[in-house]
């Protein structure tokens, strides 16, 4: 058994590799700024007071919120839209075959473009920008989930049907289960996609966000600004991911843990 | 279904099957495909033990899932308890309890809520749920186990859970897949003896599919061997205890049909 002083050198050793190439780029970059324009590279410490700024104004603060607010009102209608179509398309080979290359075209387009689209096709700034979020991170929701209901397992999914449950009973015991680790991934990796896409829409008609926000500094040529903003909605998702894990770990705790990594 | 069964006094048939026949992969316009089950006719009468033989691939597994109700037959009639599995699954909710060739334990659930899973289906209250399933646990050796995550218990005690898990829904018939055919020779024994005693003892109808001469005599008291594609090639019922001499004769006639 490892003694607590040989877990805490080892924590810190983790500890120290996972913040060490992001001290290796700040050390970069503040160097950098002792040598160029402070458009171009300000120092961290301007944008240290920047960010602190934005958190601590609540009326800079709530323009953050509503980015977040905006990236998971689209993912989550994507997540309830995606969930029903993978369902269809399981249980409907007609409809599979509608319906994935309908998304697959879908994957193809630009978001760029589907910010043109929504706002030729829709008046209120947030319907533009819920569109905009729920197209884009539909397609790769809705064939996220549908791999994970056509990878469960057989074996399983036979024994628990031999006990003839409702289908109520069924998701429940069975499916929700199976296709869980599926949906906290494909949450993880659509909250990447979603952050860079909002940005985006945001940048068009929105009257407050990151984006809107990001647009303000761009003609104020104020780069501090543009990374204090930017690093509001990179701890978002830091925060979001965090959270991801604190479920990852609580709901599949029930799995094995092997002492030798891959 | 009450009918005489030859020899003996009028018992009720379980399982019926009626010139059932399994064809997989055939084709739209109704040729080619693998012939599972061919011709099959078979009654099984309630709480008789029957072990059903034969060799990998004589659609043994086609006939227990038809039995189940979670194949069709193509041609034929398959009728347990009087009604057709298939079109009538949900019938048999908390009637038939199956036990599988590998444990198929959830590994999200912990052995007890493992042996919980059919009483929950069948809406039984926790408290009730949850008193019946230890009640199993205990009986077959797992006290002490019951919060245990799949991965944490060895290939005998998870063979184990999923019996609890069949025998807590109180199901009539027990239909069993090679239930020990992965686990070591001394643990198969041991297993085999404590699932025909129970068995025995809750009056249960008990089907048991293997390729196994010796486990087939063992635990069967009518053993049906089937030729491929699933026909039957021999049908005979066991007395109780077979002499040494008599189970070599036995193994020796099933052998000879297997190797036919």
């Amino acid at each position: 058994m490892a003694s607590a002083s040989t877990v805490a050198t080892r924590i810190s050793k983790r500890v120290a590799i996972a913040v060490a190439p992001f001290i290796v780029l700040a050390l970069v970059w503040q160097i950098a700024s002792f040598g160029l324009p402070r458009y171009l590279v300000p120092s961290l410490v301007d944008v240290f007071w920047r960010t602190t700024d934005i958190l601590t104004d609540w009326t800079q603060f709530r323009s953050a919120l509503a980015t977040a607010g905006r990236i998971m009102a689209g993912m989550i209608g994507a997540f309830v839209i995606g969930v029903a179509l993978a369902f269809v398309m399981e249980r409907s080979r007609a409809a599979d075959k509608f319906l994935g290359p309908t998304l697959n075209f879908f994957q193809g387009i630009p978001a760029l473009s589907w910010v043109v689209f929504a706002i030729i096709w829709f008046k209120g700034v947030e319907t533009r920008i819920l569109f905009i979020m729920i197209i884009t991170t539909l397609p790769a929701f809705t064939f996220q989930i549908l791999g994970a209901l056509r990878g469960m397992s057989k074996d399983l999914l036979e024994m628990t049907l031999s006990f003839r449950p409702s289908r109520w009973k069924m998701f429940k015991v069975m499916i929700l289960p199976s296709i869980l680790p599926d949906i906290l991934t494909a949450w993880r990796v659509n909250l990447g996609n979603a952050s860079r896409v909002v940005v985006v829409a945001e940048l068009v008609g929105a009257t407050g966000g990151v984006g809107y926000e990001l647009l303000q500094q761009q003609q104020l040529f104020d780069m501090a600004g543009a990374l204090a903003w930017t690093l509001q909605l990179v701890i978002f998702v830091l925060v979001t991911q965090k959270i991801i894990s604190g479920i990852e770990t609580w709901a599949f705790k029930y799995r094995a843990q092997s002492e030798r990594a891959l | 279904m009450t009918m005489t069964e030859p020899g003996s006094e009028a018992r009720t048939v379980e399982i019926h099957f009626e010139n059932v026949s399994k064809v997989f992969g055939r084709d739209e316009d109704g040729g080619g495909g693998f012939r599972a089950v061919d011709d099959l006719t078979l009654d099984i009468y309630a709480g008789e033990m029957v072990a059903i033989l034969g060799k990998t691939g004589c659609g043994k597994s086609t006939m227990f899932n038809m039995i189940a109700g979670l194949q069709e037959p193509t041609t034929g009639r398959v009728e347990v308890k009087g009604r057709d599995p298939f079109s009538q699954f949900d019938w048999f909710r908390g009637q038939i309890a199956i036990v599988f060739q590998n444990d198929r334990l959830l590994p999200w659930r912990t052995a007890i809520e493992n042996v919980e899973l059919g009483l929950e289906m069948l809406d039984r209250p926790p408290a009730e749920r949850r008193e019946i399933a230890q009640r199993w646990l205990t009986k077959l050796g797992l006290a002490g186990h019951e919060n245990d995550y799949p991965h944490a218990l060895s290939g005998g005690m998870r063979q184990r859970v999923s019996i609890a898990r069949a025998f807590a829904t109180d199901a009539s018939l027990l239909l069993c897949d090679e239930p020990f055919s992965a686990l070591d020779e001394i643990t198969a024994n041991r297993l085999r003896d404590e699932f025909s005693a129970l068995v025995r003892e809750n009056g249960k109808t008990a089907v048991f599919i293997t390729h196994s001469i010796n486990e087939a005599l063992q635990i069967g008291r009518r053993v049906v061997v089937l030729r491929r594609p699933a026909r039957i090639a021999l049908d005979e019922r066991l007395p109780e205890t077979l002499s040494r001499d008599e189970q070599d004769a036995m193994r020796a006639r099933i052998q000879t049909i297997l190797s036919e």
